[in-house]
């Protein structure tokens, strides 16, 4: 149990430091790219909770696709890299208390739930249990987000063809 | 298990794989590359260093650790030293779920996760960050659209490497390496999967920024690519990263197709290491074979034809395993 605990300690302060490091960095690259060990970081607590798959998923997606596109886009769009953007307006006072006030609230939550500790065995986690899952009990939402994806898919053509006949 | 042994068997493991890799894939990867490219082209290769020049890259190595560190001016230092981690770490992390043979305690796999080739594919992604760190942190125009190439390159070829995953996957029944090595034992994949293996032997080339798809780093448009700014030690961990990342491809590969460990009489770890050297082989005698293509023809070649290609693969193997083996 030390050992978990050690470990959440560390993930956790590598997600939030480079957490900050995102939201707070003049440098839209740094931004960008500190959202790696923030992702990373949250791969890690996957792994501490057994969800071997979902980390899988998460640094395949995540770490190693969306981060990779948004650095594209950052990379492509004129100016987007090397310019000091400015991080905070005159609004920080507010900011800063509205996210104290939410975090407060979230403290006290997480503190008075009863969470149920110790209800039976985990069950199992596999690639194989998770597809069971999709296809049974989950059938109508797995399909409905194929047919959202799909729609992506003929979006993303229709546009890139309209662009290759003019 | 104590959570400190856990800690103390990562951090060896590290080490082992590190200097296996080191030594193994990189140093002699780079000394066999340029024997393989000397016999293509005619030439002797490497002879002065050692025995028949095997001590070449050992000698480059200690050279390149005495050399200076340059940053180039308006570099982003942050990222520019950074880079040089990300690269080489994200190619010996897919390591671990390679199995290198069996012994009479079990396989002999660092860790043998359910997840296993998904894990592969989610590490091994991990490089076009790096890649594209470096090539942006260097402030150079070649390096760059060096690294902008890669990453448009390694997100094509991904795809048609994840579905070709997942029809082995499919064959298998599992997603573990050590699995879809076991299910082999009678009869290798690459049999009854040909496409599979030719559609991830393109990719693989591809994935790995080799010749014919070297893109990225093509010498007479992009000096160097997306290393071009680095000096000494930071070049020789992304040629490690380079060339961790093949021997990982070729590992994969004898995993998936060729049979991993089977064989008979020889010991299932020399029978590893003959099929990725052979693997190996094929790969540098690709690149010192075919001339390289263009960016368009790159891509074009893997969203229009690899891709439905796999895609179709993966349909008639799903029905294959669904309604003919029922």
């Amino acid at each position: 149990m030390i050992g978990e605990a050690v470990a959440f300690y560390v993930l956790a302060a590598i997600t939030l430091a480079s957490g900050v490091v995102v939201a707070t960095s003049p440098n839209l690259m740094h931004s960008a790219i500190a959202l790696v060990p923030t992702l990373l970081g949250v791969t890690g607590i996957y792994i501490l909770l057994n969800a071997e798959f979902v980390a899988g998923i998460q640094v395949l997606i995540y770490a190693g696709g969306i981060t990779v596109l948004i650095l594209f886009v950052i990379m492509l769009t004129e100016g987007g890299t090397g310019l000091r953007v400015r991080q905070r307006n005159e609004q920080v006072a507010i900011a800063a208390a509205v996210s104290a006030a939410v975090a407060a609230l979230f403290i006290a939550l997480a503190g008075r739930t009863p969470w149920a500790q110790g209800a039976g065995t985990l069950p199992s986690y596999t690639p194989g249990a998770i597809g069971q899952n999709f296809l049974g009990p989950n059938l109508l939402l797995f399909e409905g987000t194929s047919v959202v994806l799909l729609v992506t898919l003929v979006g993303a053509i229709l546009i890139a063809r309209k662009e290759a006949g003019e | 298990m104590p959570w400190y042994v856990e800690a103390l068997r990562a951090v060896v493991g590290t080490i082992v794989i590190f200097s296996a890799v080191a030594v193994v894939a990189a140093m002699f990867g780079v000394l066999l590359e340029r024997k393989v490219s000397g016999w293509i082209q005619s030439r002797i290769g490497p002879t002065h260093v050692g025995p028949r020049g095997l001590l070449q890259t050992l000698a480059d190595t200690i050279k390149l650790l005495q050399k200076e560190h340059v940053v180039p001016g308006n570099a982003d230092p942050a990222i520019f030293a950074s880079a040089v981690v990300i690269v080489p770490l994200a190619a010996l992390l897919d390591y671990v779920v390679v199995p290198f043979g069996t012994t009479r305690w079990g396989p002999l796999v660092f860790r043998d996760l359910n997840i296993g080739v998904l894990y592969f594919a989610a590490t091994s992604s991990l490089i076009v960050v790096g890649i594209l760190m470096a090539g942006w942190g260097s402030n150079n125009k070649y390096a760059l659209l060096g690294g902008l190439r890669s990453a448009a390159q390694m997100v094509s070829y991904e795809i048609p490497i994840g579905l070709v995953l997942i029809t082995v996957a499919l064959l298998a029944g599992s997603l573990s390496t050590v699995t879809i090595v076991t299910v082999q034992s009678h009869l290798w994949f690459i049999a009854s999967q040909p496409v599979s293996f030719l559609i991830f032997l393109a990719a693989a080339t591809a994935e790995v920024n080799r010749a014919p798809f070297d893109l990225v780093e093509a010498e007479s448009e992009l000096v160097a690519g997306y290393f071009s700014e680095y000096t000494g030690m930071r070049f020789a961990l992304f040629q490690l990263g380079e060339y961790g990342e093949m021997f990982a491809m070729a590992a994969l590969a004898v995993t998936l197709f060729l049979g991993g460990w089977h064989g008979p009489v020889l010991p299932s770890v020399v029978w590893f290491l003959i099929k990725l050297y052979a693997l190996i082989f094929v790969f540098m005698w690709v690149r010192w074979t075919f001339p390289r293509f263009r960016i368009d023809q790159l891509l074009n070649f893997s969203w229009k034809f690899l891709i439905p290609l796999a895609l179709l693969n993966l349909v008639v193997t799903a029905f294959f395993v669904m309604v003919v083996r029922r």
